[in-house]
């Protein structure tokens, strides 16, 4: 046989977008430690995320919530056979790093944690592992995209088990995406620039803080080596590529406030192409019950019937939060 | 009129139905691409495919749902089933490092150890040789499992990553490490429609 020359290629575009929509169609799990990770795989779960607490327990607990502590990662990692993902706080560089060095699968740039960096989300096409991250709009969509998002997923308002942010976040970013579609490229172009003043509003902001003149020059970079422009380009590409498929051309995931099946029927119904759980599950009276009639919503999405078999003697739900009466609104970090 | 039921509990299933359509213009035949998700549909259907995604889940979902064994039957009695990835490891009839309790439809004579490659920092892309077009395939293995061995001489290797066998087929079944879903090249979708037609 003729030897093929074989040239490998690690980290690229294809692999991490790819690795997303390998998980479409199923439920990703919060879990704590290794015991939670095995019930949510024996439950079906497509991946577990790693965390130090659950949102439920994170919103409590109050402080600076960090990524979670490496040795628990790894008694995850080594508890289960489907993927693991992490959270690290936004901007945070370095502890990224620590988890790719890990060998975790994916990694949540989550605004559930305390933000590390108050301008700017990490760059992420500087990494090989695929990111996820967390968008309440088209534009902080297209945003995270452009910085190399290989999935987003809706903010909602974890820790809730109120749904009510994560349904307002799909319809958004679903009623932004059919009007690029009536838009023309000029005007597309147009909102390509509005979605990239972020970037140049908190250049600005920095500068000012600084006591430098506010004006950003034309070749002066605004976010990494990237100037306004350039961003513009990009996010301008991303924007057309939506416009054509009528969706954003990576895996979207429902997440916050996500609490029974019908919750998560009812956001694969809006599209979505599969759902978080966080503190939906482990807050409910029977977490094991919860977490498999969770991912059968999800399968079963469109067949009320099923759904309401699904949901016979599956105990109490977490109790959830009203929306107003929240001291912490978790959605606002990070744009 | 050739239809395809892609099993579509979880996983890269519209990628599959895409893959499908764009096979059969090629082969210039008339044909439907669907998700398969109920036992029902499993009536008057010309090939199934398994999809890449997570094989713990998808057979979890194809019991609870009442398609693991029809599925199973029907390739058995001689139905084309292609299985990508995940569904590789579905097809097989040994699997090194499955979870306790996961079942397999065993239909495919390869051991196949999952996430043999590692975890997804490990994943790459990498070209391929077919046994049947002097052209290279682009490879893309995303926590992909590796055939370990083949039990028996009635399978036979149709894709190579340097001397790995990394494809595999016997009669009407096909068993994939990769994904070729997730990229433009149809030739291995047409390839195992041809088995159907």
């Amino acid at each position: 046989m003729e030897r093929l020359q074989v040239i490998e290629a690690k980290g690229t575009e294809r692999l991490k977008r790819g690795f997303a929509r390998m998980v479409k169609g199923g439920v990703i799990m919060d879990v704590t430690n290794a015991e939670q990770a095995r019930i949510a795989e024996e439950a079906g779960a497509v991946s577990v995320m790693a965390l130090h607490k659950v949102p439920a327990d994170i919103r409590k607990a109050g402080g600076v919530a960090r990524m979670a502590p490496i040795e628990k990662i790894q008694e995850i990692m080594d508890a289960v056979t489907i993927p693991v993902m992490a959270k690290v706080r936004i901007g945070h560089v370095a502890e990224a790093r620590v988890l790719e060095a890990l060998s975790v699968d994916m990694i949540d740039e989550s605004e559930v944690l305390t933000p590390a960096d108050p301008f700017f989300h990490i760059d992420k096409r500087e990494f090989n592992v695929p990111f996820v991250c967390g968008a309440r709009n088209l534009g902080e969509a297209v945003r995270r995209i452009w910085e190399g998002s290989a999935m987003i997923r809706t903010k909602g308002e974890a820790g809730t088990g109120n749904i009510v942010e994560a349904v307002r976040h799909v319809r958004l970013v679903a009623d932004n995406i059919r009007l690029i579609q009536r838009m023309t490229d000029e005007q597309v172009y147009a909102v390509a620039e509005k979605f990239a003043e972020p970037y140049l509003r908190l250049a600005r902001q920095i500068r000012e803080i600084s006591g430098l003149p506010e004006q950003v020059l034309e070749n002066e970079p605004v976010y990494g080596h990237y100037t306004y422009r350039e961003i513009v380009d990009g996010l301008y590409k991303i924007l057309l590529e939506i416009k054509k498929l009528g969706r954003l051309p990576v895996v979207n995931f429902a997440a916050g406030g996500v609490a029974t099946p019908t919750d998560a029927a009812l956001m694969m119904g809006m599209g979505m192409d599969g759902v978080f759980v966080g503190s939906g599950i482990f807050k409910s009276s029977n977490p094991e019950k919860m977490a498999r009639a969770i991912v059968e919503a999800v399968n079963h999405w469109d067949e009320p019937d099923v759904i309401a078999e699904i949901s016979k003697e599956i105990g109490e739900p977490m109790k959830g939060l009203e929306i107003e009466e929240l001291e912490v609104r978790l959605e606002e970090r990070g744009v | 009129m050739l239809k395809v039921g892609v099993i579509g509990v979880q996983g890269a299933v519209s990628e599959h139905i895409e893959a499908v359509k764009r096979a059969f213009e090629r082969l210039g035949v008339e044909g439907q691409a669907f998700w398969l998700r109920r036992p029902e549909q499993l009536n008057a259907i010309d090939a199934i495919i398994l999809p890449g995604g997570e094989s713990t889940t998808i057979s979890r979902l194809m019991q609870r749902n009442g398609l693991f064994e029809p599925v199973r039957k029907l390739g058995g009695e001689g139905l084309p089933i292609m299985g990508t990835c995940a569904g590789l490891i579905l097809l097989a009839k040994e699997v090194e490092g499955a979870v306790e309790g996961q079942r397999f439809l065993g239909l495919l004579d390869v051991r196949v150890n999952r996430n043999a490659y590692g975890r997804q920092v490990d994943s790459f892309e990498a070209p391929l040789k077919l046994s049947f077009s002097d052209e290279p395939f682009p490879g893309v293995f995303i926590r992909a499992p590796k055939i370990v061995e083949l039990l028996g001489d009635k399978v036979k290797p149709i894709a190579w990553h340097g001397d790995e066998v990394v494809g595999v087929e016997q009669g009407n079944i096909m068993g994939l490490a990769f994904h070729p879903e997730l990229t433009e090249d149809v030739r291995l979708h047409e390839h195992f429609l041809r088995k159907a037609l």
